[in-house]
This record gives C-alpha cells, sequence and structure tokens, in this order.
C-alpha cells in the first residue's frame, strides 16, 4: 500500500517532468510550426538564472518562479526578432538556425561560466510514508506541471491573447485584415513558450544540477513527447506525457532508467506509426 | 468489352467539405472525354482520387475493371495512369531531355529509352529545348513538357488538368493538334475552362458542379443547357 | 557533357591520389594521424553529401551510424582480436540499422521536418544510452562498453588474414585515403546510374516520380542506407585509427558539424563539402588552442550564418555573388522593369 503511494508520487512526478520540458516546445513547434532544437539551451539557461540569483542572494522561490521565466522569455524575444522572424514559413531552416544557435548558446555560457557542474539548493525536505522517505520537491513539481498545464488552457481558451494567438497561427493574413499585427503576435507567442521553457528549466535546476551541455539531456524527450501528443497542445502535452511518463517510470521501477529510458522511445515509434498524427490527430480532436 | 475506367459512387470529403460528391462515371477505351465546371466544382480532385493521391472516403474505382482505390499513386501510374497536374508537376532543376528520360526509362532498355525520348520531344515540339534547364522555362514551355513527360511513359489512360493555362493562341492550338493525335492510340480526360478549346478537342463533355455530375452529354447539346450556363453565370441550378 | 563530367571525376581523383602519396613525405609520423582523421571526416562528409545531395533526405542524426560503425567496429574488434571482419561487420551494422530507421520513416512518410526530428531524436538517444552503460555489468563479450568513458585500447588494423601483421599509422592514413577516394567514385559511379538519376529526379519532386510509377519510398529507403553504410565504414576508420571511440560520436556536434560542412560547401556537390570539411575541421582545430573561444561557439555561430545568409552553402553562395557582381559591372542602362506576368486564371 505505502510501496504503491511511492510509486504514484514518482510516477505522477515524471509525468509532471515531461509536461514541464515539453509545455513551451509544444507552443514554440506545436502552434508556431518553428522546430526549435535550442530549446534544451532554453531550459539551461532558465537554470543558470536561478544559480546565478542564488549566488547573488536572491530568494530561490522568487528566482525559480519569476526571473528564470521573465530572462529566458526576453531572450526568446530576442531570437525571434534577431533570427526566427526572418525564416517563418521555411521550417527547415527554422531547424538548421536554431540547431545553429543551440551550439552557440552552448559554447557560449561554456566560455562565460565554465564547464562545471552548478548545484542549487531548496529547503523542501522530506517526508514518510509507511518504510519509505519522499522528497518534498517531487510534489512541489506534480504542482507546478498541474499549474501550468491549467494555465495554459485558461490563457488559450479564456483570454483575448490566447484567441488572437490561436487565430493569427492558423490564418496570417486574415488576422492582419482585422487589424491585428501578426509580427508582433509571433513575437509574443515564441517569447511565451520560451518563459515556460526557462520556468521549467528553473523549476528543474535543483534535481538535475545544472551545466552548459544540460539541454541534450532533455531535447530528446521533449520533442518526442511533442511529436506523439499531435497538434493539441494542451490535450496533447498532457495525454503524451501521462502516457510516456508512467510507461518509462514504471519500466525504471521494474527494470533500470536505461530500460525506462528505451521503453519510452519504443512506445513513442509504435505510437507513431500506428497515429501518425499523434495521439490528438485521432483522440480528443476538438480539444487545445 | 470492360470499360478503361469506372467510379461508383466515388466521394472524397474534407473535413466537414464534401469535394466530390457520389460520382458515377465511365469511360470507354479509346475516349476523349472532356471536364468542365466552375472552381472549386470537385474536378482537380476527382484526378487525385482517380491518381491515388488521395484515398476517397467511399466508393470505388476500377481500372480494365480492376479495383485500384487505396492503391499507392505509383501502383496506378504502373497500371497505366498518366497525369499531368493541374500546377506543372516537373523536375525544374534537371534538363527538358532528363525529365522525358526519368519517365522513359521505366521498364525499358537504354536504347528504347533513347528513342522513346526522342519521339515525345518531337511530338510534343519540344525538341529544340532539350538541354534547357526546366526550371527556366516559360509557364506554357513548361506545361508542353510536362505533357511529353507524360505521353514518355506511355499510358493508356492520360489525364490532363487544365493543359492550356498559360498558353499563348498558338502553343493552344497547337496542343489541340497534339490531344487529337494522342486520341487516335489513347484514351484522354481533360479538365479545360477554356470552352472555345473544348470544343477544338471534344465529343463528349462531363459537366461538374459543387462535386457531383450536373450535365453529361454531347458538347454542343452541353453547350446549349440551361442549367450549365446558369452554373458557369453563378446562378442557383434549379434542382 | 559526359567527357566533361568524367574529366572533373578524374582530376579530382588524380589530385587526391597525389596529395595522399605526397603528405607521408612530408610530414612526420604523429602529423599523418593528424591528417587520418581528416581523411576519416571526409568519408563521414560524403555519406552526408550523397543522401542529402543525390537523395534530398535531410537527416540530422548521420552521427548515429558513424558512432555505430565506430562502435561496432571496437566491440567486434576487442571480441574476435582481429579487424577484417569486424571492419565490414560495422559497415553492415550501420547500414542496417539506416535501413530499419528508414523504413519506419519512409513508408511513414514522414514529412522533411519530421524526418530531420526523428533522426535527431535517434542519434541523442543512443548517445543517452550509452553514456549510461559506464558501469561493469555492460559488457559485449569480453568487451566493456565504459558509458560515458568510450572504449579504450581498440586494436588497430591488421592485414587481413593475418591478425599478428598490424598496419602501422601511415599505412592506415593510405588505408584510410583509399577507402575516401573509393567512396568519391563509388558515389560519382551511382551519380551516373540510371539509379542515381533516379534519385535525384525524386529528390526534384517526389510527386512527379511517383506519378510516374516509381516507389519512391523505396528508392529514398535505398539511399539513406547507403549513406549509413558509408557513414558506418568512417565510423570504424575512426575507432581504428585512434583505437578509441566514446559517446561523442552521438552528440550533437557530430551530427551537426557533418550537415554544416556540406551545407557550407555546397549541397548536391561531393568536392564543396569535402573542402569544407577540411577547412573548417582545421579551423576548430585551431579554435580549440585558443583559451577564449570554444569551437561550439564558432560552429553555431557559422551554422546560423549559412542558413540565414548564404541558404545555397558557402561555395555556390561565393559563386553567386561574383555572378552578380560581375552582372553589376556589365550593365550600363538601368535595369529593365520586369512586369508581373498577368493573372492566369486558376482554378
Amino acid at each position: 500500500m505505502d510501496y504503491g503511494l511511492v510509486v504514484l508520487i514518482e510516477v505522477l512526478r515524471a509525468i509532471a517532468g515531461l509536461v514541464l520540458i515539453s509545455i513551451g516546445l509544444a507552443i514554440i513547434f506545436g502552434m508556431m510550426r518553428i522546430v526549435n532544437i535550442a530549446h534544451g539551451e532554453f531550459l539551461m539557461l532558465g537554470g543558470y538564472t536561478v544559480v546565478l540569483s542564488a549566488k547573488a542572494g536572491i530568494n530561490t522561490w522568487v528566482a525559480m518562479l519569476v526571473l528564470a521565466p521573465l530572462v529566458v522569455g526576453l531572450v526568446g524575444v530576442a531570437i525571434e526578432r534577431c533570427f526566427i522572424r526572418f525564416l517563418y514559413g521555411r521550417m527547415l531552416d527554422t531547424l538548421l538556425a536554431t540547431w545553429g544557435l543551440s551550439l552557440f548558446i552552448v559554447g557560449f555560457v561554456t566560455v562565460v561560466f565554465g564547464n562545471t557542474l552548478e548545484g542549487v539548493s531548496v529547503s523542501v525536505g522530506s517526508f514518510e510514508i509507511g518504510r519509505f522517505r519522499v522528497a518534498g520537491y517531487s510534489l512541489f513539481i506534480i504542482l507546478v506541471g498541474a499549474v501550468l498545464l491549467a494555465a495554459t488552457v485558461a490563457v488559450l481558451r479564456f483570454t483575448r491573447l490566447g484567441l488572437i494567438a490561436r487565430g493569427t497561427m492558423q490564418n496570417p493574413n486574415m488576422a492582419a485584415a482585422l487589424g491585428l499585427s501578426p509580427p508582433r503576435i509571433y513575437m509574443v507567442t515564441f517569447g511565451i513558450g520560451a518563459a515556460l521553457t526557462g520556468l521549467a528549466g528553473g523549476v528543474l535546476a535543483p534535481i538535475t544540477g545544472v551545466v552548459p551541455t544540460m539541454g541534450i539531456a532533455f531535447i530528446a524527450q521533449a520533442f518526442i513527447t511533442v511529436i506523439t501528443g499531435g497538434a493539441a497542445i494542451v490535450a496533447g502535452t498532457g495525454s503524451a506525457s501521462t502516457l510516456l511518463g508512467s510507461v518509462s517510470q514504471l519500466t525504471t521501477f521494474a527494470t533500470t532508467p536505461v530500460i525506462g529510458d528505451v521503453a519510452l522511445l519504443f512506445i513513442a515509434v509504435v505510437l507513431l506509426r500506428i497515429l501518425p498524427q499523434g495521439i490528438t490527430g485521432r483522440f480528443f480532436r476538438r480539444s487545445l | 468489352m470492360k470499360p478503361l475506367l469506372e467510379t461508383r459512387n466515388l466521394v472524397m470529403r474534407f473535413g466537414g467539405v464534401t469535394a466530390v460528391n457520389e460520382v458515377d462515371f465511365l469511360l470507354e477505351e479509346g475516349e476523349l472525354r472532356c471536364l468542365i465546371g466552375p472552381n472549386g466544382a470537385g474536378k482537380s480532385t476527382f484526378f487525385k482520387c482517380l491518381t491515388g493521391q488521395y484515398i476517397p472516403t467511399a466508393g470505388e474505382i476500377l481500372f480494365r475493371g480492376k479495383p485500384i482505390t487505396g492503391l499507392n499513386s505509383h501502383d496506378i501510374a504502373r497500371l497505366g495512369v498518366g497525369i499531368k497536374t493541374q500546377v506543372p508537376n516537373v523536375f525544374n532543376g534537371l534538363s527538358v531531355q532528363e525529365n522525358i528520360w526519368v519517365s522513359a526509362r521505366r521498364g525499358r532498355t537504354p536504347r528504347m529509352t533513347a528513342r522513346i525520348v526522342e519521339e515525345a520531344m518531337a511530338r510534343v515540339g519540344i525538341a529544340d529545348l532539350a538541354a534547357r534547364a526546366v526550371g527556366e522555362l516559360a509557364h506554357g514551355q513548361r506545361q508542353l513538357v510536362e505533357l511529353a513527360i507524360v505521353l514518355a511513359a506511355e499510358p493508356a489512360l492520360i489525364l490532363l488538368d487544365e493543359p492550356a493555362a498559360g498558353m499563348t493562341h498558338e502553343e493552344t492550338e497547337r496542343l489541340a493538334a497534339i490531344i487529337r493525335e494522342i486520341n487516335r492510340t489513347q484514351a484522354l480526360i481533360v479538365v479545360e475552362h477554356d470552352m472555345q478549346f473544348v470544343r477544338m478537342i471534344a465529343r463528349k463533355v462531363t459537366v461538374f458542379h459543387q462535386g457531383a455530375v450536373l450535365v453529361e452529354d454531347d458538347v454542343e447539346a452541353v453547350m446549349r443547357d440551361a442549367r450549365v450556363r446558369d452554373v458557369y453565370l453563378g446562378k442557383r441550378v434549379a434542382a | 557533357m559526359v567527357p566533361r563530367f568524367l574529366l572533373g571525376t578524374l582530376a579530382t581523383t588524380a589530385a587526391g591520389i597525389a596529395i595522399t602519396i605526397l603528405i607521408p613525405m612530408v610530414a612526420d609520423a604523429f602529423e599523418v594521424m593528424q591528417y587520418t582523421l581528416y581523411v576519416v571526416l571526409g568519408i563521414y562528409t560524403l555519406s552526408l553529401a550523397y543522401i542529402w545531395g543525390l537523395g534530398g533526405i535531410l537527416c540530422f542524426g548521420q552521427g548515429a551510424f558513424f558512432g555505430l560503425g565506430g562502435y561496432t567496429f571496437a566491440i567486434a574488434a576487442i571480441n574476435m582480436n582481429e579487424t577484417t571482419v569486424p571492419f565490414l561487420m560495422a559497415i553492415f551494422i550501420a547500414a542496417t540499422v539506416a535501413a530499419a530507421l528508414g523504413y519506419f520513416m519512409f513508408y511513414g512518410r514522414l514529412s522533411d521536418v519530421y524526418l530531420g526530428v526523428v533522426t535527431l531524436v535517434f542519434t541523442l538517444i543512443i548517445w543517452k544510452l550509452i553514456n549510461s552503460t559506464a558501469g561493469p555489468e555492460y559488457m559485449i563479450g569480453t568487451a566493456r562498453l565504459g558509458g560515458f568513458n568510450g572504449i579504450p585500447s581498440v586494436p588497430p588494423l591488421n592485414v587481413p588474414g593475418d591478425p599478428s601483421r598490424m598496419f602501422d599509422p601511415v599505412e592506415v592514413f593510405y588505408i584510410a585515403a583509399f577507402f575516401l577516394i573509393a567512396t568519391y567514385l563509388l558515389l560519382k559511379f551511382i551519380q551516373a546510374t540510371r539509379f542515381g538519376r533516379l534519385s535525384v529526379a525524386v529528390k526534384e519532386n517526389e510527386v512527379r516520380a511517383s506519378l510516374l510509377g516509381y516507389d519512391v519510398r523505396m528508392i529514398k529507403l535505398l539511399v539513406f542506407t547507403i549513406g549509413g553504410a558509408i557513414a558506418g565504414l568512417g565510423g570504424a576508420l575512426y575507432a581504428a585509427y585512434q583505437s578509441f571511440i566514446d559517446p561523442n560520436a552521438f552528440s550533437l556536434e557530430m551530427s551537426a558539424k557533418v550537415l554544416i560542412w556540406v551545407m557550407a560547401g555546397g549541397v548536391g556537390t561531393f568536392v564543396g563539402p569535402l573542402l569544407a570539411c577540411f577547412g573548417l575541421q582545421a579551423l576548430s582545430i585551431w579554435i580549440s588552442t585558443v583559451p577564449w573561444a570554444n569551437s561550439l561557439l564558432v560552429l553555431g555561430g557559422i551554422l546560423c550564418f549559412v542558413v540565414l545568409l548564404l541558404p545555397k552553402g558557402l561555395l555556390p553562395g561565393l559563386a553567386d555573388l561574383s555572378t552578380w557582381l560581375m552582372a553589376r559591372a556589365r550593365r550600363r542602362t538601368p535595369p529593365e522593369v520586369i512586369l508581373p506576368a498577368p493573372e492566369g486564371k486558376r482554378a
């Protein structure tokens, strides 16, 4: 019973982790059709924001939940202005350019901060379930993942911004004809995707530690999750994270983390062969 | 004798839009048929169903009595269906000769291939363009190149989607002559807007409207038909 | 047309042979070993130049096949204590994996972009898996996988059939150069065959090719498999010449590098990417000696630069620029105004 509860928490944490690392990509790739290879580096920059803020004596929670999204969101806007906006409609070129950007950012951060692992400590402590100890931080991650999903639904469905953004991605010419400015909407949307990714990087930093090359560990999973999820941002990310997260985490419990990763990939490949449009290409088609 | 091509109750839907609606179509061996209809009548979609580029939502397509519904494009092409698509579909980076070579070489020896390439170019009248890159040709010339590509494969049925678009008057007349000449050996279905052009080549005409067959008759009868005139002038069809 | 085409190939081959003979005469053994790296990376470059340039397949994870070739060679050579069979196995395994992955991608009709992402993710997954095999329990036969530490002391190449007679570094250089030139000639030959010309047609227009009765999926699968085999060959030589292989072969950097070389040298040619490979590899080796710089920084910068400003590649881009300048110099009269063509009626 206790063990079951622990497993449940760990599975939920794995799912929330996937949600965190892929929700920003779902907006940038799923919604804007920009294959952002520098996604992992956005996570890394979020992590570094927290590390540097902590060194400067800023409260870790503020750094994590406010500064990380803010800084990375601004970086995202700058990148959109300098690179991405020249490449809309040229998917392969955005892919190549963001790949260049990814390498560039890794190189840049390595030059500035060095290739060493930086840690962040948070004081949450742990609690006991029967004979087992569970890190309180796991619950925090689950909470952030759930809040992020709910907030994205709320923004897309109930706010003016969400409606405008969805409309512009569907038909930029029509949006322009209605007096909206597609370039600005693209910029803001890209910035929001980057900000969410920065938040994820900040929140995950205490668990993963921060190195310039940390992005590479996440990007494969993020892309698999978004592609498996399909077109709908929230329903896609949510369903794919749930499926892939539970499969890999349960496999990890039964065997080793390596086999868990293999299981994740295997499920994704099989799914894509059956459902080439992703989960939401077949199910939950009317959802967001 | 079996008809060359037959569709039974063919339906193609995209989401809520029905582009092809329960079309029953029959084409005899050696026939030349014109397909007309206003924009969005479903003519190009119909062609895409016939060539396997779309998988129909419902219905059946038979080629010489053999069902070909849902086959891959290349399998249908191998059975002997060639198509000149609406937007010229050519190999822009290759020369005219290479373009036709790609089509002619399938299943043939190098010597035969070379002969067929020469013949196809001569037939369409583009031998003087042989070494030019197709990407740099004018639209009308590219149409002719695509026609030669289709001919070089020697299909039993040739589908032409707006072959005269972008052509000069002389080119159009030459095209009509070429089509009549092709029709001595092969069956054709031609989608065209230009009524004068249709008159130059056609005997029997099928009119598409809102995805369904509106009229199918002799060219002169179709021209006189009040419903057809209404459709083209945009009036509502009295049911 | 044909004689000129042959002439270029022969001239390139002759230049390649001349350089191969020349280098060991002017360089010492240590330098020759460094040049071997260039040659090996050259084979790797050709693998992508082929599938991208002649097949239109933009593979973002070519490093996966390079690394698989290297690891297969290392593991098999340690187990067998000889290198001829492992060498062939490396090529075979890389080709098989490429064929399996290609089957899923081409028969699943993935679009270009998804193909890029899937190949990228594929190599990342292998990278992650290999990295996490550091523990002593991860053994294949007598070979320890070693995780992020890689596999040390991979046996050097030996004379086929005589495991006791090993090739020295200069001989390994000759062997690598032989394979580079042979690969170049093989690809030139493929380019001239009917299959090669057909694959170019598929690259130009897939829809047209399939409407003419060609199974596009099959053609692309074959091209991709050949490319995988060549990358595997490069990987095997890579592991053999430095007696070592580590997971960096599967890293994003390894796959990005080759992409940049091919892009910079011009997609659709072989010599251009090779020159870009040699030049940029020399540059990144030089950068690694500069304390404040970083090879990733420069590599990423070059990639962004090429995509944004020279989308056709460095050499073709410069050629375009010079024609443009020449045309500008020649033109005295103001440019004629080009009127837009009248809109044809389109359904």
